[in-house]
C-alpha cells in the first residue's frame, strides 16, 4: 500500500529524515516509536502533505501512485487520513457540515454521487453512539472548545465516516486520560481491517497496550534504526530509547 | 479645512432653503442657520483633527454634490432595488434621494399611539415634539458632517413608540439613492419611551452612480426599553457614506446597534452612546472591504453613571486595496463606578496591500470598573488551512471557508429572519470566487 524508499526531508537547511526506508501492507498496523527530534512528526507530515518540508531526495508510493506529487486535499480523497496530534479549532464551521464536505468531496473523487442527507445522518449517529460522543458536538464548530479528549474521539469519528486506506496517527494518546485512551483505541481497531492500513506514530508504549502492531519501528536521528514485531515496543519502555541509539551508532 | 468648499456649498444653499421641511418654524430656521455657520467655518473634517486621522474626505470636495429637490425626486427609482432590499414583515418607510416616498412606503396597521412617519411629516404635525429632540442627542460641535446635516436634511424617519408598547414588527427605513452627484442629507429621530420595546432598521443602497449620503439618527431610550437599531450600508461602490448613530439612553434602558459595513467608495459611520445608571449596550459591526474601498467606523461609550455595561465586537475583512479602520473610544466619568465594559476589534487581511487601521482608547476617571479591550490583525491561519485539507477540501475553498465563518459570527447575531438572509446575501455577494455557499451555516 505505502512503500517508502530513502526519504530524504529538510526542513530549510536542516535535514530531519535521512532515508527512511518503510514497506506497508494492507491490514497491517506501524508503529513508528522514537524520542523527540527524531523525526516522528515530520515523517507523519510530510506523508499527509502539510507545507514547509523540503523533500530532498527519496520516494513514496502509495497505491503506486507518487504520493508526494499530490495536494494535501487530494492524497485525503485517495484514503490517506492525517489523526492530528493538535487537532485545529475551526470557530464558525459546524462539525457536521465539514464530515459531509469531506465525504461528498470522496465521493465525487471517486466519480460517485453525493451521500443522501438521511443515510448521511443515519451513518454519522451510528459512528457518534460507537464512540460514546454527545451529538451535540456535531451541530458545533469543529473542535472549538473541545477537551483534548474530545478532540482526539473527534478525530477518530471523521476517521470512522471517511474509512480512509491509510490512517497516519500522530501521537494520537498524548494528552488522553486512561478511559479516553480505552474508547478511541476501541474506535481505531473497530476499523481495523484487511484493506486498511495504520501508521502510529508515537512516543510512548502506552497506546501499544491497546491497538496492538504487527510492526515497530525505531526512530532515531532521521532514520529508522531497528525494526521487529510488537516485543520491540515491550523492550524500548523497560530499556529506553537510549539503547537503540548507542547500538545504532 | 477647506473654506472653498464650505463656501461653494453655502451657496448652493441659498437656492433651496425655502424648499426644507419646517421652515416656518422659527426654532429650525435658527438651528439651521447656527448650523450653516459652524459648517461654514470648518469646511468638511480635515485629516489634522486626531478623529478623522485615518480617513481623508478631501474626495468629496472635487465634486459639488447637489441636493434633488421638487418633483421629480423619485424619477429613475427601478423596482430591483426596491424589491431586494425591501423586508417583508415589516413597515417600511421609503425615502428616494433624501425624500419620503408615500407610494412606496408600507405603514398599514400601525398601533394607533405609534407615530411612524417622514421627518417632514413630524415638522408639520408634532413640530413641538420634533423640537424637544432634534439635535438633542447629537451634538453639531462635534464634527462638522452633523451640522451639515443639521442645515441641509431633507427629510427622514421619525419614530415615537410610547411607554410599555412593544413593536411586533420592525420598522425599516429604506434610503435610495438614484441621482449621479446626487446629495441625500437625511434626519432621522427615534423615541422610545419607557418599557417601550422597538427594532429599526436602516437600509442605505443606491443605484451605480457617485453620489453622497450624509444621514444623521438620533436614538433616545427611556427607561427599560429596549431599543435595537440595525444598519446595513450597501451603497454604491462609487458613493460616499457618512453616517452617525447619536444614542442617549436612560437609566435601565437597552441599545443594541449591528453594524454592517459592506458599500461606498469611502465610508464612515460615527455611533455615539451615553449610557446612564445600570442601562445596557452591544454594539456589532462587520466591515467587509474590497478593490480601493475605504471603511472606516468610529465608536464612542460614555459611561456617564454606575453600573452600566458596555460590549463590543467589530470584525473586519480586507481584500485587493481596501482599508478599513477602527477607532472605538470608551471613556468612563468619574461617576460611573462598577462599569464594566468590553472592547475588541478583529481583522482579517487577505491581501499584502489591505490595510487595517485599529485604534481602541479607554478613558478612565472611575476608580472601581473592569473595563478591557483587545485587537487583532492577522491573516488566516495556515494551521486551520491544512487542517481542512487533510480532510479533503481543497484550498481555496478552505480559504473561503474561513474567511466566511469570520464574518457569519456577526451576521449570525440578526435574529431578523428576513434581514438575516439579505445580510448573508451581501456577505455572500463579496466572496464570489467558487464553493461558498450557504450549507456552511
Amino acid at each position: 500500500m505505502l512503500s517508502i524508499k530513502n526519504l530524504h526531508v529538510s526542513v530549510g537547511d536542516k535535514p530531519i529524515l535521512k532515508g527512511i526506508n518503510l514497506e506497508i501492507k494492507a491490514g497491517e498496523i506501524h508503529a513508528i516509536m522514537g524520542p523527540n527530534g527524531s523525526g516522528k512528526s515530520t515523517l507523519s507530515h510530510v506523508l499527509s502533505g502539510k507545507g514547509g518540508y523540503t523533500v530532498t531526495g527519496g520516494s513514496a508510493t502509495y497505491q503506486g501512485k507518487d504520493l508526494l506529487e499530490m495536494s494535501p486535499e487530494i492524497r485525503a480523497r485517495e484514503g490517506v487520513f492525517l489523526a492530528f496530534q493538535y487537532p485545529v479549532e475551526i470557530p464558525g464551521v459546524s462539525n457536521i457540515y465539514l464530515l459531509k464536505a469531506a465525504l461528498n468531496s470522496i465521493r465525487k473523487h471517486n466519480g460517485q454521487p453525493e451521500v443522501d442527507a438521511m443515510d448521511f445522518l443515519t451513518l454519522v449517529k451510528d459512528k457518534v453512539r460507537l464512540l460514546e460522543m454527545d451529538e451535540k458536538f456535531l451541530y458545533r464548530a469543529v473542535n472549538e472548545g473541545f477537551s483534548g479528549g474530545e478532540k482526539k474521539r473527534n478525530e477518530i469519528l471523521q476517521m470512522a465516516i471517511l474509512e480512509p486506506k491509510l490512517c497516519i496517527m500522530d501521537e494520537t494518546d498524548s494528552g488522553l486520560d486512561i478511559d479516553a485512551l480505552k474508547i478511541v483505541s476501541e474506535g481505531v481497531n473497530s476499523l481495523r481491517s484487511p484493506e486498511r492500513a495504520f501508521v502510529m506514530v508515537t512516543h510512548y508504549q502506552r497506546l501499544l497496550d491497546y491497538i496492538k502492531p504487527d510492526k515497530v519501528h525505531v526512530l532515531a536521528h532521521g532514520q529508522i534504526v531497528k525494526s521487529g514485531g510488537a516485543d520491540l515496543a515491550l523492550e524500548l519502555e523497560e530499556k529506553g530509547y537510549s539503547w537503540v541509539e548507542e547500538a545504532a551508532a | 479645512m477647506n473654506t472653498a468648499t464650505a463656501s461653494r456649498y453655502a451657496a448652493e444653499y441659498q437656492t433651496i432653503a425655502s424648499a426644507l421641511p419646517g421652515q416656518t418654524l422659527l426654532w429650525l430656521q435658527a438651528l439651521r442657520a447656527e448650523a450653516l455657520i459652524a459648517f461654514s467655518a470648518h469646511g468638511f473634517p480635515s485629516p489634522r483633527e486626531e478623529e478623522w486621522r485615518y480617513t481623508n474626505v478631501s474626495g468629496i470636495e472635487k465634486k459639488l454634490f447637489a441636493p434633488v429637490m421638487g418633483k421629480g425626486y423619485n424619477t429613475g427609482v427601478c423596482h430591483t432595488p426596491l424589491q431586494s432590499y425591501r423586508l417583508q414583515d415589516a413597515w417600511v418607510l421609503v425615502l428616494v434621494n433624501g425624500h419620503f416616498s408615500a407610494e412606496l412606503s408600507v405603514l398599514d396597521g400601525l398601533p394607533e399611539a405609534v407615530s411612524v412617519m417622514s421627518m417632514a411629516d413630524a415638522l408639520a404635525k408634532q413640530p413641538d415634539k420634533v423640537e424637544k429632540y432634534l439635535g438633542k442627542a447629537a451634538d453639531q460641535s462635534e464634527h462638522s458632517f452633523i451640522a451639515f446635516n443639521t442645515a441641509w436634511f431633507t427629510d427622514g424617519l421619525f419614530v415615537h413608540v410610547p411607554a410599555k408598547q412593544v413593536l411586533d414588527k420592525p420598522i425599516q427605513l429604506l434610503h435610495i439613492v438614484t441621482g449621479s452627484d446626487a446629495m441625500a442629507t437625511t434626519r432621522n429621530i427615534i423615541i422610545a419611551d419607557e418599557m417601550a420595546e422597538a427594532k429599526i432598521i436602516e437600509t442605505f443602497v443606491g443605484i451605480d452612480n457617485a453620489y453622497l449620503t450624509a444621514a444623521v439618527t438620533e436614538v433616545f431610550v427611556g427607561s427599560n426599553a429596549d431599543v435595537t437599531l440595525y444598519k446595513m450600508q450597501s451603497e454604491s461602490d462609487k458613493a460616499y457614506h457618512f453616517g452617525g448613530s447619536y444614542i442617549k439612553q436612560a437609566r435601565d434602558a437597552r441599545f443594541t446597534h449591528h453594524n454592517f459595513a459592506f458599500g461606498g467608495l469611502l465610508a464612515r459611520s460615527d455611533i455615539h452612546v451615553d449610557l446612564d445608571h445600570a442601562s445596557e449596550c452591544e454594539l456589532n459591526g462587520l466591515y467587509l472591504g474590497v478593490k480601493r474601498q475605504h471603511i472606516d467606523n468610529h465608536t464612542r461609550i460614555n459611561h456617564l453613571k454606575p453600573y452600566a455595561v458596555s460590549r463590543e465586537l467589530y470584525k473586519g475583512v480586507l481584500d485587493d486595496r481596501a482599508r478599513g479602520v477602527f477607532q472605538g473610544r470608551v471613556i468612563v466619568a468619574i461617576d460611573a463606578q462598577k462599569t464594566d465594559s468590553q472592547m475588541n476589534n478583529r481583522n482579517l487581511l487577505l491581501s499584502d496591500d489591505a490595510e487595517a487601521d485599529t485604534k481602541p482608547q479607554l478613558e478612565i476617571y472611575a476608580d472601581d470598573v473592569k473595563c478591557g479591550h483587545g485587537v487583532t490583525v492577522g491573516q488566516l491561519d495556515e494551521k486551520s488551512i491544512f487542517y481542512l485539507q487533510s480532510r479533503c477540501v481543497d484550498e481555496e475553498t478552505a480559504r473561503n471557508m474561513l474567511t466566511f465563518a469570520f464574518a457569519n459570527e456577526m451576521v449570525d447575531k440578526v435574529k431578523i429572519r428576513g434581514l438575516h438572509d439579505m445580510v448573508l446575501e451581501q456577505v455572500l455577494a463579496r466572496f464570489p470566487q467558487e464553493g461558498v455557499n450557504k450549507e456552511w451555516l
